[in-house]
């Protein structure tokens, strides 16, 4: 019996190694271990042995149940994570194909540059204001200081509706009507982005197009605030190392005013194509606000200063995104659109 | 206004280089835009005189010419030149110099005979052709006799210079004159400007016996002055002065002409020059001009004048528009001999009035209608009268007329100190501030305590308030020097209104959607009208019309969101961009009566929608076309976002723009909030447009209207749901939304939702018939039994019998 258990052993963890599959080791776990299997079979003839081998052979017989069974869990195992693997192997798909074209939306660039100035200004504690696009000419040059016999008024080629109307010409509108609604109050800090419009059309004028406007009114305030602010805005919209160069100007509703620009975003400031090898880019007009705007919205000069500045929107755009034609703007290209 | 960098230079000890000095008047804001080389590149061009000439043998047009370069020896060069001839002084271009362009002179063989270099024209040396005087224009240039031979003939044409090319803001008219700039920069640089001194010989007439001025409009004419010079000499000016006036973009004609056109670049003085002889009873009259009165003027042209227009008369007739332009009946030619200088003010809104209704903008217009130096009108015809003198002889006449019936004042202001460095953040000091003010000639009158009374200098017109003097202080202290910081004092919110917020929310929506936003003019052509066929009565066809649009294509302001949309499907048609979701949020402008200050247009934030063609494709998949109910998906998911929840879709069958089947109105709480649906193909049609496209136009106001609206959660249910399907077969011209609506009318306390999974026409169901399933489902507070289900079911489908015969489908 001993014999025969030991045979069993051998020829059962020998088979079971060499067991190739899940049904051919589930077949020799029945022909050995099974009801009729051959330990079983050896194990019924326990009542011819002696008292005292009885217990021996019956250790014995368990040992070599569990080290059949031990090689039959660790076979079973082997061969699963094989045909686990196979079915992995056999599952491969191209992981370099694209994936779904799931749609895409974009906003319109003009719309990107607008959303970030309202980020960048309501940080910096401003309202966004608007106002008509067919605006009175009183708001659109008078209350700017702009009668009408001001030779500036030559600067803009206005589009009129009638003597008193206009396609507004530019943003500063809102100026004098936010002051108005504000009927005194302090502090007033807006800006107004918008379209705005000028009889010109050519490759670097659009007869519409966006201006942002801002105004600041207070006790107190100073061109140096007027400068800070605008090295805080350029610096958000074109990065921390964009410096900022104030030139004398004129604008009828600012003095003092000046033109505002930045050094090159393209070459940091050491002279490209793009800046004209100047290394700076104009990029906005501003100045203090006139003591006749002042008036006109209802604001006592002698007591409160402010700052106002524009800017165009399309400029904008193009320095930060490398757009070189002005008239993708408004073509409406998907393969432009599409991009942003 | 072009300046010569030498003639600055001849005013002012300039020590830095043409560059640099652009560089600190831009920084002070009188903006040098280019800063030009006179010189093209000539080099080795020298005075040389030609001893012989003789014709060449073998060509009719050449002559053989021996120049010498020393007065000793002969150098031989062929000459093609009409106008050559020996004993002229001339430019000679040796071997080996070089002309603009890059052009190098070398040895060459002219039809067999040998010539070593050439002899130039003003062109070949690169002076701008329009700005060649007459009697250069036709061969090479004739230098003065007994110009030393050998020197440069750069030099002798004063080509060694540069051109400041100034782009001045309009309030900074007084740089439209040479003196003026010298002053701005003698302040700039801290360094003296040397005046001219008008200086001449007189004969012992008195202009008083010779001549009578009288102004009969004061209101418009506020001084006129008068200078007169004898036996002029009509004759080209010397090469300096011709040289100056190039530079200043002024094309050199006469001498007289060309003193009156210099001094106007000096003085920003405006002068005229009559030919004395001409004028009928030598006198002048200042007076408004008659209704349809004519003058001839210089360039040639008959213009037809208005009675508010201001006109030169003699004791005949019209001899010149007053500040605008002389008249050629008394002009001066290469006969006159006795010259009548006018230099005056005129009153610069006048002359700004008629420049433009005459469509005529002169240099002298440009200058009159901003103000002029009213202290330096005088002055102005006595350098003339100078300059006359000295480039074409004569005698100055005695005396002056100087008629000033409306006399100027120089303009004071007070300024307190302190206001300077309150405006512009600055700490500049008082002894800074009044060495700024006094080197930018402004005169401190009185000093008390903070206060200065200041006198503004007779050419700076544009100075009137505190603040622009000011800003003199400011932009030359440096507006660089100006410190950086942040507005402080009250904070405020930085915020949008909710106006603002929920306009970028739908933007932000429709992107999230993948559609692409796009932007279009808000200019439309009128014939939109009637593309889109609006009805005859409809308030889009009362369009904003603009006055003096650049086209008809841009001639009125767009009343709807749609024509802007279509032109993008089409221009993206055109360039195989076929399959395109696009939207624009913009203003639509309708008109309400008649626009005034008061009641402006009604402009209405709209929303359009575009779809064309299908959505992406890959390898996986084909894309989806696009459809309506791709389109109503696309609206039902904005309005979810906005939270609107009372929202009904209505068929449309009137709106001429959409398929009267394939079409809806959009009710936002009973209130028409917009329209989408197909194209109509005849629309579609007139804007060229092929195949299927959906288009909605939403009303953003509306929308705006409903608020910001904040969601209530509605709190996980604890028990499971019970489903039931229904199929109901009912008339095909039922619509679902009506048994939607008897469905929420008859939900009962378990009917929590609903969702349409299958619409079915066809083989199974009755002619005439559809077949539409609800998924229900029921859920409350506890487990529902089978009972209960049940009759909440039938109680639906009893109502849905009840008005719309609908029967259990099965």
């Amino acid at each position: 019996m001993r014999e025969d258990l030991k045979r069993i052993r051998e020829a059962a963890v020998e088979a079971m190694q060499q067991a190739d599959s899940i049904d051919s080791l589930n077949e020799l776990k029945v022909r050995f271990l099974g009801k009729k299997g051959e330990l079983t079979t050896i194990l019924k003839g326990m009542g011819a042995l002696s008292d005292e081998e009885r217990p021996l052979m019956g250790q014995m017989a368990n040992e070599v149940r569990d080290e059949i069974n031990r090689v039959l869990d660790a076979r079973m195992e082997e061969l699963r994570q094989a045909v686990l693997n196979a079915k992995l192997a056999s599952e491969t798909i191209d992981v370099t194909l694209p994936g779904r074209a799931l749609a895409r939306g974009t906003k319109h660039p003009l719309t990107l540059v607008i959303d970030e100035a309202k980020q960048i200004f309501m940080g910096l504690g401003f309202e966004v204001a608007e106002g008509p696009e067919i605006e009175s000419d009183y708001y659109n040059f008078e209350a700017l200081n702009l009668p009408k016999d001001h030779p500036a008024r030559d600067m803009q080629d206005t589009f009129y509706i009638n003597p008193e109307i206009v396609l507004r010409t530019q943003t500063s509108p809102v100026q004098v009507r936010t002051m108005e609604k504000k009927a005194g109050e302090l502090p007033v800090k807006i800006i107004c982005p918008g379209k705005v419009y000028r009889k010109d059309d050519d490759a670097t004028h659009s007869p519409m197009f966006h201006q942002i406007e801002g105004l600041v009114i207070d006790e107190h305030i100073t061109m140096s605030d007027l400068k800070g602010v605008l090295l805080a805005f350029t610096q958000q919209m074109f990065g921390k190392d964009v410096k900022i160069r104030l030139r004398p100007s004129y604008f009828p509703f600012t003095e003092p005013s000046t033109e505002v620009d930045i050094s090159c975003v393209m070459c940091g400031g050491t002279g490209c194509r793009v800046c004209s090898n100047t290394g700076w880019l104009e990029i906005l007009g501003a100045g203090m606000v006139h003591p006749n705007v002042l008036r006109a919205g209802g604001y006592d000069p002698e007591k409160v200063s402010g700052f106002a500045f524009g800017m165009g929107v399309e400029r904008i755009a193009m320095l930060k995104y490398g757009i070189n034609d002005l008239r993708l703007m408004y073509e409406n290209d998907m393969r432009f659109l599409r991009q942003f | 206004m072009q300046i010569s960098y030498n003639w600055l230079k001849e005013l002012v000890d300039i020590e830095i280089s043409a560059d640099e000095l652009a560089e600190v008047m831009t920084r002070a804001g009188v903006a040098v835009e280019h800063v030009i080389p006179t010189n093209k590149g000539v080099t080795g061009v020298v005075v040389a005189k030609v001893l012989e000439k003789e014709k060449h043998p073998e060509a009719d047009k050449l002559n053989i010419c021996q120049v010498t370069t020393d007065g000793e020896n002969k150098i031989q060069v062929v000459c093609g030149a009409p106008n050559v001839a020996a004993g002229q002084t001339i430019a000679f271009a040796t071997v080996g110099a070089t002309l603009p362009d890059g052009v190098k002179i070398k040895k060459a063989k002219l039809r067999g005979v040998e010539s070593n270099g050439m002899i130039c024209s003003v062109k070949e040396l690169g002076v701008e052709i329009d700005k060649i005087p007459p009697e250069q224009k036709e061969g090479i240039v004739v230098l003065p006799e007994g110009t030393p031979l050998g020197t440069s003939v750069t030099e002798v044409l004063h080509l060694d210079d540069y051109i400041l090319e100034l782009d001045l803001t309009p309030n900074r008219s007084d740089c439209l004159s040479v003196l003026n700039v010298a002053m701005e920069i003698g302040a700039l640089l801290g360094k003296e400007v040397r005046l001219p001194q008008p200086e001449f010989t007189c004969n012992d007439e008195n202009i008083a016996d010779l001549a009578k001025v009288t102004i009969e409009a004061p209101e418009l004419c506020h001084r006129y002055t008068a200078k007169m010079v004898k036996g002029v000499k009509i004759q080209p000016s010397p090469f300096w002065l011709q040289h100056r006036l190039q530079c200043a973009g002024i094309r050199p004609i006469n001498n007289v002409v060309d003193v009156t056109n210099y001094v106007m670049m000096e003085y920003g003085q405006p002068l005229h020059a009559f030919d004395y002889h001409e004028l009928a009873n030598h006198e002048i009259i200042v007076r408004q001009a008659k209704a349809d009165e004519e003058i001839v003027t210089l360039d040639s042209q008959k213009r037809v004048l208005a009675d508010d227009m201001l006109l030169i008369c003699d004791g005949a007739k019209p001899v010149a528009v007053a500040g605008v332009m002389g008249g050629e009946n008394t002009e001066v030619t290469d006969d006159t001999t006795d010259v009548f200088i006018e230099s005056a003010y005129f009153q610069p809104t006048s002359v700004r009035r008629t420049s433009t209704r005459l469509g005529l903008r002169s240099e002298a217009s440009i200058r009159f209608e901003k103000g002029i130096n009213f202290e330096t009108v005088l002055t102005a015809a006595e350098r003339a009268a100078q300059l006359i003198q000295l480039t074409g002889g004569g005698t100055v006449v005695n005396g002056t007329i100087d008629n000033y019936p409306t006399k100027h004042e120089r303009a004071m202001i007070t300024l307190p100190m302190s206001n300077v460095n309150q405006l512009l953040g600055t700490e500049i000091s008082n002894d800074e501030i009044k060495a700024i003010l006094t080197k930018l000639n402004f005169v401190i009158t009185k000093e008390e305590g903070d206060m200065l009374t200041v006198e503004v200098p007779a050419y700076r017109p544009d100075c009137s308030i505190k603040e622009d003097l000011i800003e003199e202080v400011a932009r030359v202290y440096g507006y660089d020097t100006i410190p950086q910081t942040l507005p402080f004092g009250a904070s405020s919110r930085g915020q949008l209104t909710e106006a603002q917020k929920i306009r970028d929310n739908v933007v932000n929506k429709l992107v999230g959607l993948g559609l692409n936003e796009v932007l279009n003019y808000s200019f439309i052509n009128k014939n939109n009208d009637e593309k889109l066929n609006y009805p005859a009565d409809d308030i889009r066809r009362n369009s904003v019309a603009i006055l003096n649009p650049l086209s008809e294509e841009q001639g009125h302001m767009r009343t709807s969101i749609v024509p802007g949309l279509l032109n993008t499907v089409l221009f993206n048609h055109n360039r195989r961009n076929e399959d395109l979701a696009i939207f624009e949020i913009g203003k639509v402008f309708l008109l309400e009566g008649e626009i005034t200050p008061e009641e402006l247009a009604n402009e209405k934030w709209t929303l359009g929608i575009a779809l064309k063609g299908k959505s992406n494709a890959t390898w996986q998949h084909t894309g989806v076309e696009y459809d309506f109910f791709y389109l109503k998906g696309i609206i039902e998911e904005l309005m979810a976002e906005l939270k609107l929840t009372n929202v009904e879709y209505r068929p449309c069958k009137d709106n001429s723009i959409y398929h009267p089947g394939r079409s809806a109105y959009l009710y936002i709480n009973g209130q028409m909030a917009g329209v989408f649906g197909e194209l109509h193909p005849a629309i579609a049609a007139n804007y060229g447009i092929n195949g299927h496209c959906y288009i909605a136009e939403i009303d953003v106001e509306t929308i705006i209207a409903q608020g910001i609206r904040v969601v209530q959660v509605e709190l996980l249910p604890k028990f499971p749901a019970a489903t039931r399907d229904m199929a109901v077969v009912v008339e095909e011209n039922v619509l679902a939304g009506d048994l939607e609506r008897v469905i929420a009318e008859n939900k009962g306390e378990l009917l929590k939702s609903w969702k349409i999974f299958d619409v079915y026409q066809g083989d199974q169901i009755a002619k005439g018939y559809k077949s539409i399933a609800f998924a229900l489902t029921f859920q409350a507070d506890r487990t529902l039994t089978d009972e209960e289900v049940s009759a909440a079911y039938d109680k639906v489908l009893k109502a849905l019998e009840a008005q719309y015969q609908a029967q259990l489908r099965n």
